[in-house]
Parts: C-alpha cells; structure tokens; sequence
C-alpha cells in the first residue's frame, strides 16, 4: 500500500515542479517587452555601460595635468602578459635627493587580456579601467598607448 | 462539374479538380497528375513550415530567455530561415572517408521520406485531406516509427563514435516512447471507435474528444505531449543529439544540405505529432463547439477550418517548445524508468478506464 501511495506522489510531486518551472519561463515568453538585450549598433547613442566594465586601462588626470602614478612598477610586474611597460626617470631635487619619477607609461592594447590584477595592485590608484570599448584601429601599432599625458607630472601629496 | 470553391469546404473544389482532369486525361493518367500536384503542393508546403518552425523556434527560445532572437534579415528577423537555407545549400557536402557511402546518403532521404509519407494523412481541412485512410492513426504512427531506421543508418554509416551513441540513444528512445504515443491514441480510438482521422474528426462535432472522454482522455493527452516530445527527439529528451555529450548525436557527420535535411526532418515531424494531436484530442479543423450554447457554435463556424486546424497545431508546437526551454535533459536511465515504469503502465489502466467509461457510457454528450 505504501509503495503505491508514493508512486502516486512521485507522479504528483513531479507534474507540481514542472509546472512551477512552466510558470517562470510561461512568465518571461509572455513579457517580450522585458527583454534584456542591448540593441547595440541602434541604441550606440544612448548606451548604458556598467561601472564594473573592463574597457581599456586609463590614467586619470586632473585639470592641472597631473597623475598619481609613482612609477613604482607594480602594475608591470603584475600583468600576466608583459601589456605594460613603466618608463622611469631619475629627476634630481634642488636639495641634492634624486628621485625617481614616471617618464612614460606604456600600455599595449592588443596584448591586455583586462584580469584586471594592475588597478587591483596598485599602491596609490594612479591607474582605472574605462568604459570605452570600442577599440577597432587598421594598425595595431595604435593599440599601444602612451597613458600619462604630455608634461604631467605627480600630483602632490597633501603633507 | 461546374467550379465552386469554399474555404469552409474544401471538397466541391477537389471534386472539380478531379473531375477536370478526369475529363481531359485517361484515369491512370488523371492519377498520376494528382499525385504530382499534392506532392508538389506538400514539398512547398514542407519548405515553408520546416523554415518557419525554426524561425518559430529561435524567436520562442528567445523570449523565453528574455532575449530577443534573430532581428536582422528583414522585418523581425522573418528572412533569416530563408538566408540560413541558402547558406546550407551553398555549403560544401564533406563526404566522410570511412564512412559507408551508400547508407550515409541514403540516411537523411528515409528521414525526410517518412515525415514526408505521414503528411499525407493528416485532415488540413473539410475535403482537404490527400488520403482518408480507414486506419489513418495506424498509418501515422507505423510510418513516422520508420523514421528512427534513418536515425540509425545516418549514426552508423557515419564511422564515428558520437554519431553511434547518439542513434543508439535515439533507437532505444523511440522505441520505447512510441509505446505510449501509441497507448495513449489507442484510448482515443476507443472512444471515437474508429481510426479513420476524418470520422474521428466530424465525431468531435459537437464536443472536442480531450473534453468528451475527461480524466482519461486528459491523462491520454499528457502522456501523448510527454511520449510524442520524445518521440521527435526533443529537448527535455534530446539525448540523442546531446550538444554538450555528443557534438550533434547522429548528424555530427553530416553537412550542407544534407543536414539540413535532418533538421528540417526534426521540424516537420513535430508538426506531424502537434496535428495529430490537434486532430486527435482538440477537433482538428472542426471549430469549437459547446452544446446548448447555438449562437456561440455559429459564431466559431465563421473561422474558416482551416484557420482552427493551423491554430490548435500552433498552439501544442508552441507547447513542445515551452517544454524544451524549461527542463532539463534527462539521463538515459532517468528516461528509460519515466516511459516504463510510469507512462506506459499508466496508459494501460488509462485504456482500460476509458473502456470502461464508453462501455458505461459516462463520458460526456448528447
């Protein structure tokens, strides 16, 4: 007797969560209008990115030309694939100390595979990803970026 | 015979068809000039609703992932079948080296053949129905059980090892669900007590037969959807082609149009369960009518049959592919024990419930 009650559930338990699962997917084909997908080429104008999105690497500047990035180059070490490469200079003070600074910061585009462990590991967040992705170029000679503008120099530390 | 043609009834037209090829050809010949224009009709036929199954398909999938599917090529995407075929009909046909040439070839033609032979007794509409045989549900489940004979000479001849599980899971599948496909029209026929489609058809003239019988023809139809979504190799029991597990099952070999074949096989047999479905359990193209209420019969009589038999199909593909997007595919053990252990004992009592139900004659009527 009791063998043939749960053969009844079974069947019963089972038509109960299929339709539990007919009801959701029943529930998304019935709101075509909730759909999710970004209409790219159409909506370009009007595109929406994510804060999180992994573009391409950029150096923020502020409006008096100048960065954060010491040169350090942990970034460097870090990446995977050799994308980066820090340019360094040794700049003499007035008071005799010499001193190292950011000369030019090279990242290559083509070679980023965005894991990201650069940002991640930089010591005074000189370095972010953008939003920007749209990165097609005839020559792949454009995909290597000079990061750090022209004539910028470190941003002064508030002392 | 003079010329009338009704969309409501189809069968002064054929007669005049008939009739005038008759008067103007010797009989034999008359026949001959029949069987080539309801084949050419149905190879059109065939074309269009094997591409828009899958248009019908992509667009279902998508929106149930809240997607929007293909949008390109024309208007919502309506094109983009047509612009898939021809790039499969331009594709190169890679002939396998080891492969057994005779039967990889053969395989994809007794595919389309057998969906191609069920077509043929399927009631689209009043009078419009290429064979009215007296065992029209035997002859649609005898023929599209040949299909799986092409399923397995495709796996075989193919020499490679996905192709053979894949047809060995799929032989071992229709096998064992065509029981329960059969099972279940089985207590349909004792209900309308024929096999002939169009009796069973005009019996459900005043009340469709899944309402007529209840619980057993109720059980009877969710057993045909479960057993018949297997029998066509379906998602949630598309072992055979198990993307994931087996490349493409017993068509990894295949290419060009001779894929396309397979596929377009798959569709059309799915519309063939779908209509015997409808034909079965809903009416076919007979609209629906409710006892007692008159105006509202007469109101359903001005949808043209044809309309209703295109709807109700519609409808149970639409409901096969709400079931492959849902569920998960099951595991060959898992299937084997759903159709014995489950289905087919089921409708067995089913059967005899139903039986029992005519003999005492409780279902519901005039």
């Amino acid at each position: 007797m009791r063998e043939i009650y749960n053969y009844f559930k079974t069947i019963f338990f089972a038509l109960k969560s299929l339709w539990t699962g007919m009801k959701v997917t029943g529930a998304y084909f019935f709101k075509p209008w909730k759909i999710v997908t970004q209409q790219y080429p159409e909506n370009r104008e009007k595109l929406q990115m994510f804060e999180r999105t992994k573009g391409e690497l950029v150096m923020p500047h502020n409006e008096k030309n100048e960065h954060q990035c010491t040169g350090c180059g942990i970034c460097e070490m870090n990446c995977p694939n050799g994308t980066i490469i820090v340019k360094t200079v040794i700049n003499e003070t007035p008071d005799g100390k010499k001193k190292k600074a950011l000369d030019k910061y090279i990242y290559n585009l083509g070679m980023c595979t965005f894991c990201g462990l650069c940002v991640k590991t930089c010591p005074s967040d000189a370095i972010v990803f953008s939003n920007k992705f749209e990165h097609a170029v005839f020559n792949k000679n454009k995909l290597v970026k000079t990061l750090n503008k022209e004539g910028s120099t470190l941003k002064k530390r508030a002392e | 015979m003079p010329f009338t043609f009704s969309i409501y009834d189809f069968t002064g037209f054929t007669q005049w068809v008939d009739a005038t090829l008759r008067g103007a050809c010797s009989p034999f010949w008359a026949t001959l000039w029949e069987m080539v224009i309801v084949g050419v009709l149905f190879l059109a036929f065939y074309a269009v609703v094997g591409l828009y199954l899958v248009y019908a398909e992509r667009k279902v999938c998508a929106f149930i992932q809240n997607r929007v599917g293909p949008n390109r090529v024309g208007p919502y995407g309506f094109f983009q079948t047509i612009a898939d075929l021809i790039k499969l009909l331009m594709k190169e046909i890679i002939s396998i080296k080891q492969a057994d040439k005779l039967l990889f070839n053969l395989a994809p033609f007794i595919v389309i053949v057998t969906s191609f032979l069920a077509l043929a007794a399927i009631p689209f509409a009043k009078g419009l129905h290429p064979i009215d045989l007296n065992i029209g549900v035997f002859y649609v489940m005898a023929i599209s059980s040949m299909g799986v004979v092409g399923i397995l000479l495709a796996g075989w001849s193919s020499n490679s090892k996905y192709s053979l599980l894949g047809a060995m899971r799929s032989g071992a599948q229709i096998i064992s669900y065509e029981l329960s496909v059969g099972m279940s029209l089985i207590a349909i026929c004792v209900l309308a007590g024929s096999m002939q489609l169009s009796v069973i058809v005009e019996q459900q003239r005043d009340l469709w037969f899944i309402f007529k019988g209840h619980f057993p023809a109720i059980t009877a139809f969710i057993i045909y959807m479960i057993a018949a979504t297997a029998e066509t190799n379906r998602g949630p029991f598309d072992l055979a082609e198990a993307e994931s597990e087996l490349a493409a099952g017993f068509h990894t070999e295949y290419s060009g149009i001779k894929f396309a074949f397979f596929f377009l096989a798959e569709y059309m047999n799915m519309f063939i369960v779908a209509s015997l479905a409808a034909t079965i359990f809903w009416g076919g193209w007979m609209p629906l009518h409710i006892p007692g209420l008159e105006s509202f019969n007469h109101v359903m009589d001005f949808i043209p049959p044809v309309l209703w038999y295109i709807g109700k199909t519609a409808v149970i593909i639409l409901i096969m592919m709400w079931f492959k997007w849902t569920f998960p595919r099951l595991r060959i053990d898992q299937l084997l024990n759903l159709e014995w252990k489950f289905l087919l004992p089921i409708s067995l009592v089913n059967i005899l419930i139903m039986a029992f139900i005519v003999l005492m004659g409780w279902y519901i009527g005039l």
